[in-house]
């Protein structure tokens, strides 16, 4: 099932953007209202629901004990999975996941694993024989623009908010999972030759290029994805890293608060 | 594990997680919560967490699937991997594709499905927290999704389970009740006319106790039907659009 | 204003027997053992001897004369499918459209992803939709943009005697068509169509019925800098 947009509202969509408008009234580098809830799933070791405008998205980790890779035998797993359920939108089938939501998990995993977000080495239990295995699953309930960032955000929210379940498993008491960095995604969208971040839904439609840029809180790019048959001018780039890193500073901060 | 051993439920009557052998555990009911969908609830009961959601009357598809003279009923029940104590692999296994029928098929008897030929009405349920007792959770969303999204119907649905542990007849089988007690008998019901729309079994039960079993559970749908009821009154208390239906036209 | 005394009537849910006497089932409702229900969320109106359900949700449910807004979807050489915000596309036909068209010339008169402003003319039991451009006022829309509200909530958009739907073309400078299938043309100055949208998403969204006309022309005195009551009493 296909999303419409008819062609005037695709043009006056144009105009708006031309002049640096929007369709609510936002600025094109303004991000909607952000409400993160965490610990909101009893049955999973963390987890995190976020509204990102009408976005709302449920990232949950399961925690379980398990065999490393062969090539690194002294570090924890992490597992990403996404599911665009056709809860979320008419356009979303049953099934198992396409490639949208492939890549939605791979750009978030990214910026958690580069950016070293956990310490993975203190994830294991006995090297080369046993260490902790992190399952995230992130679930889309429903969907108005900019997964990438919803998802990211909530992602982050509950690796901080996750208890290693030790107890249970008979390795001593429970922890809070070791988190070192905090690591954020922010994601341009390219519409005829202007940048706009936190997207809704009719403006994804008619986006050229998108561009995510996942920082932590020295400022450090630690992930990148440029998605979209549309293309971006390297000096675009720069600035899309420049607000980057100041729109994570203040999710960090949003985050910092919900520390437990 | 014995019984006696657990002590499911007291002397006294009082089970394990302090209830009285006739109660519910809380239940809340939101109507509306989503944007995209036609309609939608979200259920908390207990410790069990469930969000429906409804999209239709639309085109079915496969096309091949189309019934030239009734909508298709689809619900689709499923459990988010981080729902259970031990992670759940996502997609369908052969539990939930039973459930989903068995609910698709509770459902189709309410609505008017030949309203609308060709058509398809789909119910999501993504189960975020389980707790026993889910697919009664699931149905009880379910109902207040369709209502919410102005599918025609006969009547709503309500459901609830009741079971039996350390030999007693019990409403609402809780977690461990569920795992250790001697029988579940999850049903659904129109509540304003009896009729029982779903209903299964499981373990051992004399006549006696399958009789006090859906005299509870029954009771017990009538006050679930008043927190869908309510739930709906309270999502639309503020915009009831009153005008007459009209075609009257305006333009420039 | 009586919308308070409208205000308090009763929200019926589907199953709820409705309570009236001498009247024959109409639209949203059923009928069982003599008595008549309500089919669907919605309040009770009676008109001409019927009983109806308005529907304070749902689709789009077409029905003959109304006039909408539809999305071209696709062509071919001898008719457009068109959708029309309902569970399927509509059929319009190169026989009701005003132009005459060469068989295969299609396109060039409307194209997918055009919108169009079309009227109902017909609803078969099998719920295939065929639409009408064929009268005075239908046409392809050229210019503005079309937003989407829930169909229910049409005739509050319109208002008493359309006395909502021209208080906002007054002030915005806008014109504005209101489908029944819940999409709503707004055309004029970006900065009137900006305000007009506001409007009528205030409209849609307010919790607050009653009184809810004074709120939205404080809205738009207050965006527009333009104040009609003042300027009426002048007149006068």
């Amino acid at each position: 099932m296909k999303e419409l947009i008819s062609k005037i509202t695709k043009d006056y969509l144009f105009r708006l953007i031309k002049d640096g408008k929007r369709l609510d009234g936002r600025d094109l580098l303004e991000q909607r209202d952000l409400d993160i809830e965490t610990g909101w799933i009893g049955t999973a070791e963390g987890s995190a629901r976020v509204h990102l405008g009408d976005t709302d998205v449920i990232v949950g980790i399961k925690m379980d004990v398990g065999e490393p890779f062969p090539d690194t035998p002294e570090k924890g797993v992490m597992i990403t999975s996404a599911e665009l359920i056709p809860m979320a939108s008419p356009k979303y089938e049953s099934g198992p996941p396409r490639e949208d939501a492939t890549e939605l998990a791979r750009v978030v995993d990214r910026g958690i694993r580069e950016g070293e977000v956990m310490d993975v080495k203190k994830l294991c239990i006995k090297k080369g024989e046993k260490v902790w295995l992190v399952f995230v699953d992130m679930h889309i309930l429903d969907f108005d623009g900019n997964l990438f960032d919803a998802c990211g955000i909530a992602l982050m929210a509950a690796l901080m908010n996750t208890i290693v379940p030790a107890e249970r498993h008979e390795l001593g008491e429970d922890y809070p999972l070791p988190v070192e960095h905090v690591v954020v995604p922010t994601t341009f969208y390219k519409v005829k030759d202007q940048i706009m971040l936190d997207v809704r839904l009719e403006e994804e439609m008619i986006a050229d290029a998108r561009l995510t840029v996942a920082t932590n809180e020295n400022g450090d790019i630690v992930a990148m994805q440029k998605g979209l048959s549309g293309v971006f001018e390297y000096e675009e780039t720069i600035s899309c890293i420049e607000e980057s890193k100041k729109i994570g500073d203040e999710l960090r901060k949003q985050l910092d608060k919900i520390k437990s | 594990m014995a019984e006696e051993e657990l002590k499911l439920i007291d002397e006294k009557g009082i089970r394990n997680d302090g209830r009285k052998f006739d109660e519910l555990r809380p239940i809340k009911i939101e109507a509306g919560v989503l944007k995209r969908a036609d309609g939608s609830a979200f259920l908390e009961w207990g410790e069990n967490k469930v969000m429906a959601a409804v999209y239709g009357p639309r085109e079915m598809h496969p096309r091949h699937a189309q019934d030239p003279s009734r909508a298709v009923v689809q619900a689709r029940y499923n459990m988010a991997a981080f729902s259970v104590p031990d992670r759940k692999r996502p997609g369908p296994d052969r539990r939930s594709v039973e459930i989903s029928k068995l609910m698709s098929e509770a459902l189709e008897e309410i609505i008017f499905v030949e309203h609308f030929p060709r058509a398809s009405i789909d119910i999501f349920v993504e189960v975020l927290e389980a707790s026993a007792g889910t697919r009664c959770a699931a149905l009880t969303a379910a109902s207040v999704a369709l209502a919410d999204a102005g599918i025609p119907m006969s009547d709503m649905i309500a459901s609830c389970a009741a079971g039996k542990i350390g030999g007693k007849v019990v409403l609402d089988l809780g977690k461990k009740e569920d795992n250790f007690g001697q029988a579940d008998v999850p049903m659904g019901m129109v509540p304003t006319t009896g009729k029982i729309t779903l209903l299964q079994m499981d373990g051992n039960l004399t006549m006696e106790e399958y009789k006090q079993a859906m005299e509870l559970a029954m009771d017990a749908c009538k006050e679930i039907y008043k927190i869908q009821r309510d739930a709906l009154k309270r999502r639309y208390s503020t915009s009831i659009s009153t005008f007459e239906e009209t075609n009257d036209m305006e333009e420039e | 204003m009586d919308d308070k005394k409208k205000y308090k009537r009763e929200l019926l849910l589907p199953g709820d027997m409705i309570e009236e006497e001498g009247v024959k089932p109409g639209r949203g409702t059923f009928k069982k053992d003599n008595k008549i229900y309500a089919a669907k969320l919605g309040v009770k109106t009676v008109r001409s001897g019927y009983v109806n359900i308005a529907a304070q949700s749902g689709r789009y449910d077409p029905r003959k004369g109304d006039k909408v807004i539809g999305t071209v979807t696709d062509v071919n050489s001898s008719i457009w499918m068109v959708d029309v915000n309902s569970p399927f596309p509509a059929v319009l036909h190169v026989n009701d459209v005003p132009w005459r068209v060469e068989f295969g010339d299609t396109k060039s008169y409307i194209d997918v992803g055009d919108a169009i402003l079309v009227k109902i003319s017909n609803v078969d039991e099998l719920k295939k939709i065929q639409i009408s451009m064929d009268e005075e006022g239908l046409r392809k829309l050229n210019n503005g943009q079309i937003i989407e509200i829930a169909p229910s909530q049409v005739p509050r958009i319109i208002g008493r005697k359309g006395s909502m739907i021209s208080m906002l073309k007054n002030y915005t400078d806008c014109r504005i068509f209101v489908g029944q299938n819940g999409r709503i043309w707004v055309d004029g100055p970006l900065e009137g169509q900006y305000v007009a949208v506001k409007a009528i998403q205030m409209i849609e969204e307010n919790a607050q019925v009653v009184g809810l006309t004074d709120a939205v022309e404080e809205y738009l005195r207050k965006e527009t800098g333009k104040d009609l009551e003042l300027e009426r009493k002048k007149l006068e």
